[in-house]
């Protein structure tokens, strides 16, 4: 122990040193996070100036090889890394879908070319990544997607189209899923990688409820692709898949507890109807013992006594709760919070996140879709 | 930490299988409803469970018991909802243990409670609804100690209690939590009128009317005029108890009725395999592994000593209330016309629930609770 005492001085002192003091306020929208890639315009010399340094030691991503731009902590390190940051209210660095994302299935899936090419880049934040799965048709029966992919010999060539692919414009490269032969419905699907500047690539942004635009539809018109872009075994992409989805619900069912450690009625200002407070003190009640089942979920997977469809559960649960939150958040603000453009509403931010937390119940899988994995994997019910 | 240590996890190995033996539905709870036994649990069967150890699970070691906490008492609870044991395990070995605790009357009757021969019970509701506060049942200087005056209802097992622990107010008014004393008042106190009820789920609460009932002055539990905190350190174990136990007996209801899920055929399927069932018993499964995960987190708070131990027992009473209703309501609608019949044990599940869920404040109580310690 005295080794991670002297790793939590030296850290407390180099983030003292190098993280500037802008990067210590408080994000005020998610604008303020730095994403990286190509085309991004940081938003203040701090910002950049904190990626760079934080990258230098590959604390962007603490816990990956250092061979591969991470900074090779052990568990217990990068959990010192973290609380040091949190001490000091530091900002993320970076926050990219290479990280949380790609980066993951990369060091599961990957030959040491991809990763060594790959991942150093995610890890400098210099080229940003998006996820190329839903399709018009392929949405909660993803397995059915059709974007084409056919092997011209020195080449892939694909052609098709993606859906929700999220901030697709302001991508760099995409992770997607292709289909490389008809002959098997989950066995015919590959994981590829390529550049969205390839010719043939365009994109078009899709306008939300809640106003903002996340997402864009994604075009591929006879795109050429190096053929040493794809990860793990052709046909078997789909294990490449459900390994980064798993990924990807955790980080989703998180969501749920959001601003948890604090009761929502303590939040929402004064309550005088007392129905409503019967149905805030309701929810806290659910939203409390979820953050205990989120705790032991997160001990359960440590320990590997998690079942490998629990965070279905968790993100069946989770965005149910954060639904339910921001309908009560909007119950309480009454008139008020129904101002779209004005000022005083911080133009409508409480209707524009109320509208968007509707989402987190669809992308990622849909409620109704992780209740059918927990009814087939967990209870075992007989059926499809 | 969210785990179980491997000694917890012997003694919820040891506590899962003598209750599935020997508390099993045909052996306990269906044996002693159908002869009309006046205790509503059998006595042999606490001989045994003083015989394992776990009569005196929360008495200190100094005193001859286990000196074990509330995690651990909630392993055992569990076991004892999933297989709706009838015992004096919750009232007894929890609730009036954490109340006698550090009094000059635990000595009295911790020997007796670590041997299986003794019961004991709390006597706090005066009202129909759970509300400590309210306590209005007098007690009055008197002599060598106090008279008391009042009635007292849904005290569970009062008819078995060698001795039964009385929330009485020696001063201030019901609203108010100064004023509040402790009592232990022997089995067949004089002038103590007492009216042995069967509850919905066969178990045994009594009615209690004190009619002049004097007791010594040495018969007060703790300080006169603080009985609140030894009545809140026992209520708030009872009610994180209450909490394991209701998991068990949602995890027993829902086990049940998702194996019927897989037997059951209509339209030449299991029903199991309609999706309108699937989801709602996915669902289920959620809500009760998240009861679970509050009910031993208000527990470790409870054994640490932690401020929030009380915020979080609130929500664990609250949420496996809700939990375990969810599980009833749906385990005896997914058995369809059987579920209705006695025969069947859904149902029992169906009533302990109810008995559970009010016992030491329903989750409208607890969950108002949340609202009142979270400052709203």
């Amino acid at each position: 122990m005295p080794d991670l005492e002297q790793f939590r001085a030296d850290t407390r002192a180099w983030l003292e040193a190098n993280c500037p003091p802008e990067m210590r306020e408080p994000m005020r929208s998610e604008k303020d996070a730095c994403w990286g890639g190509r085309n991004f315009e940081f938003q203040s010399p701090a910002q950049k100036q904190w990626l760079d340094a934080m990258a230098s030691r590959g604390w962007t991503v603490p816990d990956w090889p250092k061979d591969y731009g991470g900074g090779g902590l052990s568990p217990a390190e990068t959990k010192v890394l973290k609380q040091e940051m949190a001490r000091i209210n530091a900002r993320q660095p970076l926050t990219s879908f290479g990280i949380s994302m790609l980066g993951p299935a990369l060091l599961k899936y990957g030959t040491e070319e991809q990763k060594k090419h790959y991942l150093p880049e995610i890890a400098r934040g210099e080229i940003r990544w998006c996820q190329g799965y839903s399709e018009p048709g392929a949405g909660s029966d993803l397995a059915g997607l059709q974007t084409k992919c056919e092997d011209k010999g020195d080449h892939w060539l694909v052609n098709g189209q993606k859906v929700w692919t999220s901030y697709a414009d302001q991508a760099d490269w995409i992770f997607c899923l292709v289909r490389t032969s008809t002959e098997s419905k989950h066995g015919g699907i590959s994981f590829l990688l390529f550049d969205m500047e390839s010719p043939g690539v365009s994109t078009k942004p899709i306008l939300l409820i809640s106003g903002y635009s996340p997402f864009c539809e994604t075009f591929f018109d006879d795109v050429k692709v190096p053929k040493d872009q794809v990860v793990g075994e052709v046909n078997k992409g789909w294990d490449v898949a459900k390994y980064l989805l798993g990924h990807e619900r955790e980080m989703i069912s998180g969501m749920g507890l959001g601003g948890e450690k604090v009761a929502l009625g303590k939040t929402v200002g004064p309550i005088d109807d007392p129905l409503l407070r019967a149905e805030i003190a309701a929810f806290d009640v659910d939203s409390i013992a979820f953050s205990a089942m989120s705790e032991r979920f997160i001990d359960q997977l440590k320990a590997g006594e998690a079942h490998p469809a629990m965070p279905s559960m968790m993100k069946y649960a989770g965005t149910e709760l954060n639904k339910r939150r921001h309908e009560l958040i909007m119950a309480a603000g009454g008139s008020d919070v129904l101002e779209w453009e004005s000022e005083r509403s911080k133009e409508g931010k409480a209707a524009r996140d109320w509208l968007r937390t509707k989402a987190n119940s669809i992308e990622g899988g849909t409620s109704e879709v992780q209740l059918g994995i927990v009814a087939k994997h967990i209870l075992r019910l007989p059926g499809t | 930490m969210a785990l179980l240590s491997d000694d917890q996890k012997l003694i919820q190995e040891t506590a899962r299988n003598f209750l599935a033996e020997e508390g099993s539905i045909a052996k306990q709870l269906r044996h002693w409803r159908g002869i009309g036994c006046s205790d509503g649990f059998g006595h042999d069967l606490w001989k045994q469970f003083a015989e394992l150890g776990l009569t005196g699970i929360c008495i200190p070691e100094s005193v001859g018991g286990a000196g074990m906490g509330a995690v651990e008492a909630g392993l055992v609870l569990e076991e004892i909802g999933r297989n709706l044991t009838p015992s004096p395990f919750l009232t007894t070995s929890v609730a009036a243990v954490k109340a006698l605790e550090g009094s000059a009357q635990a000595e009295r009757w911790f020997p007796g409670i670590v041997a299986g021969e003794t019961v004991a019970a709390l006597a706090v509701d005066e009202g129909k609804s759970h509300n400590p506060k309210a306590i209005a049942l007098q007690a009055k200087r008197s002599g060598n100690g106090f008279a008391l005056n009042g009635q007292k209802q849904f005290v569970v097992q009062g008819k078995s209690a060698d001795v039964i622990i009385v929330a009485a107010r020696t001063a201030g008014s019901p609203g108010e939590t100064d004023g509040v004393t402790l009592f232990a008042v022997e089995k067949g106190a004089s002038g103590l009128e007492l009216e042995n009820v069967a509850l919905a789920d066969s178990s045994k609460a009594a009615r209690l009317v004190f009619d002049n009932v004097q007791v010594d002055a040495d018969a007060v539990v703790g300080e006169v005029d603080g009985g609140w905190a030894p009545l809140s350190r026992a209520l708030n174990a009872g009610r994180a108890g209450a909490a394991a136990e209701l998991v068990g007996v949602a995890a027993g209801a829902s086990d049940m009725t998702f194996d019927y899920l897989k037997q059951r055929k209509q339209f030449g399927k299991l029903i199991g395999e309609f999706q309108a069932l699937q989801h709602r018993a996915a669902h289920l499964y959620g809500e009760i592994e998240i009861a679970r995960a509050a009910s031993l987190k208000a527990a470790e708070l409870l054994d640490a000593g932690s401020d929030s131990a009380e915020l979080l027992v609130a929500v664990a009473k609250a949420k496996a209330g809700r939990s375990a209703a969810l599980a009833v309501q749906e385990g005896v609608q997914m058995h369809g016309g059987i579920g209705m019949t006695d025969e069947h044990d859904i149902g029992l599940y169906m009533k302990r629930e109810a008995v559970l869920s009010e016992l030491f404040g329903s989750p409208r109580f607890h969950a108002n609770r949340v609202a009142e310690l979270s400052g709203y």
